[in-house]
């Protein structure tokens, strides 16, 4: 039976580089695929481009292209990737430059546009899935729209005959799954079909967490080699069986273990996985080991698409100040909780105004709050202050705060450290598939 | 017991949704954990992290249980003032759940041997 094998060269926007570039040499693939953009990734990718028109793509193309390009072009590799962001087609320009620095004249490379509905959405009546409230009602706080794209585009593009297919925002899974349809002649009803590359993709799309990374427990889960993980290969058949394997002697593991955590990471009803050309159904999932670090995963299936799809909003939603500062030894924590008190009462003294204020421990209970917290004294505390408020003026107000506690708060306080960013949001809408009308226009190097 | 000695788990978050799975290294202990780890359970650990509901889904053919926490994440990944925003450190947090040291037999079978009784 015919096989696809395909890499997972990122699994997200700042990955490590050289896992990809050993998968091209190594990975025996016929796809390397690039998962880089996260829910909030494109809006700020969208307030780069409005600064600057050939902005807007993922800050590590170039650096990914420069070292997977060649050895692909030699291997006869074709990549995909949702690098572009909120700016495909400068991403598509960007790689045809550097293919041609590299010398290799010929090289097609497609952008994918259409996922851009910001307009449609800003004119439109529709409803934000998180609150119920009106999208209308955001006003201009509002600074993208990007609809989860199918993988339809992708496959003509590959059909066109690109080696390099760069989109905006597309669902994860449909970045492997535009492959296999493209290899098998998939049907796009071929329900059960497109539900068993769904999940290829979804065990594919986050590379190093199916291969030991994101799973490493000391005396429990161990995993050998974290420092040179290798990121996976996913080989399919024509039936859509996927086995999960990575290249020998890479560092990490795929084991029954590390599968099944990815298989269910991000997953809700785990019998409808709602994508854009399918409704996956993972429930019925069998996995088995096939030899050394190799698991097979079979069962899934799939039902007709919904005929919607999710669009990501991002919002200017509100700006956060934050201070930290370290106490140690005996009493640290006393001291810490009055850093704390101090600069509360500080922030009301001075009228900062935050809609929103939390003061943690850190190294206490920071993370899952006092309950879970046990109740023994550690030896260093660090006190974190964040606070969101309205202006960015008021958000560097509450670091100030934490950092005059240098010489006005408790004994021995140290390494403080302050910051005030703007916050961009992410909500979401639901709109019929046809308001995104996807583009693929092809570039030769 | 805790969990952690049956089962390893991994985090996702949506939004303000964070899952959490739950799976048995060893199949045969699933059932222990279809028993002990309810979507209640679940709900109690968390009490003043998770402010919506908490639904159980249940995967035999992996031994592993899916658990979706609604409002676990501080208003959501892209807002929260939380040090952990994405909320990746919960699943380690469920972990630490309590669990009778007894398996559990199935209905119908022998009773579970006394407590302080020869192991099994």
């Amino acid at each position: 039976m015919r096989t696809v094998r395909m890499g997972a060269g990122a699994g997200y926007a700042g990955d490590r580089i050289e896992p990809a570039v050993e998968l091209a040499e190594k990975g025996e693939i016929d796809y390397l695929v690039f998962e880089c953009l996260a829910e909030r990734t494109i809006a700020l990718a969208q307030q780069a481009r409005l600064r600057d028109p050939g902005a807007g793509y993922d800050p590590l193309l170039e650096a990914r292209m420069r070292a997977v390009l060649e050895p692909c072009r030699r291997r006869g590799i074709r990549i995909v990737t949702n690098m572009g962001a909120a700016n495909p087609g400068a991403a598509a320009e960007r790689t045809r430059a550097v293919a041609r620095d590299l010398g290799l004249a010929g090289l097609k490379v497609a952008a994918v546009t259409g996922d851009d509905v910001l307009d449609a959405v800003k004119a439109g009546e529709w409803r934000v899935e998180e609150t119920g409230g009106a999208v209308r009602d955001l006003g201009n706080r509002i600074i993208s729209a990007n609809a989860y794209l199918g993988a339809g585009p992708i496959v003509r593009a590959l059909a066109e005959g690109a080696d390099v297919v760069i989109t905006g925002r597309v669902g994860d899974p449909a970045l492997f799954l535009a492959p296999l349809v493209h290899a098998f002649g998939w049907a796009m009803d071929d329900w059960d079909a497109l539900g068993r590359g769904t999940l290829a993709g979804h065990l594919l799309e986050c590379a190093g967490q199916v291969t030991g990374g994101y799973f490493a427990d000391p005396g429990r889960k161990d995993v050998a080699g974290l420092a040179r993980l290798g990121f996976p290969v996913g080989i399919v058949d024509e039936a859509g069986t996927v086995e999960i394997t990575k290249v020998p002697g890479s560092g990490g593991a795929v084991t029954l273990a590390t599968c099944k955590e990815q298989l269910l990471y991000e997953v809700h009803d785990p019998a409808r996985y709602f994508q854009p050309d399918v409704v996956a159904d993972f429930s019925a999932v069998r996995m088995e080991e096939a030899g050394p670090d190799r698991v097979r995963a079979t069962g899934a299936r799939g039902a007709p698409a919904t005929g919607l799809l999710k669009v990501s909003v991002g919002i200017i939603d509100s700006y956060i100040g934050e201070g930290q500062i370290s106490y140690a030894g005996p009493g640290a924590v006393a001291r810490g909780r009055l850093a704390l008190e101090i600069v509360r009462e500080r922030l009301a003294l001075t009228g900062v105004a935050t809609r929103e204020l939390r003061l943690d421990l850190i190294g206490v209970d920071a993370l899952h709050g006092e309950r879970l917290a046990a109740g023994r004294e550690p030896y260093e505390v660090r006190a974190r202050v964040a606070g969101r408020t309205d202006s960015l003026a008021e958000a560097v107000r509450i670091g100030n705060e934490v950092e005059t506690l240098y010489t006005n708060g408790p004994a021995g306080g140290g390494g403080a450290w302050k910051s005030a960013r703007e916050v961009v949001g992410v909500v979401s809408v639901l709109v019929p598939a046809d308001l995104a009308r996807p583009r693929v226009t092809i570039l030769e190097a | 017991m805790k969990l952690s000695a049956l089962a390893h788990s991994r985090t996702g978050d949506k939004g303000n949704t964070s899952n959490i799975s739950v799976i048995a290294y060893d199949p045969a202990d699933y059932p222990r954990l279809a028993a002990h780890v309810t979507a209640e359970r679940v709900r109690a650990h968390f009490a003043g992290i998770v402010t919506g509901a908490v639904t159980r889904y249940e995967l035999p053919a992996l031994g592993a249980l899916n658990f979706v926490l609604g409002g676990a994440l501080g208003g959501g990944v892209t807002r929260s003032l939380a040090l952990d925003a994405h909320g990746k450190g919960l699943s380690s947090a469920l972990l630490d759940l309590e669990i009778p040291d007894d398996p559990v037999l199935p209905q119908g079978d022998a009773r579970p041997p006394a407590p302080g009784g020869p192991a099994t």
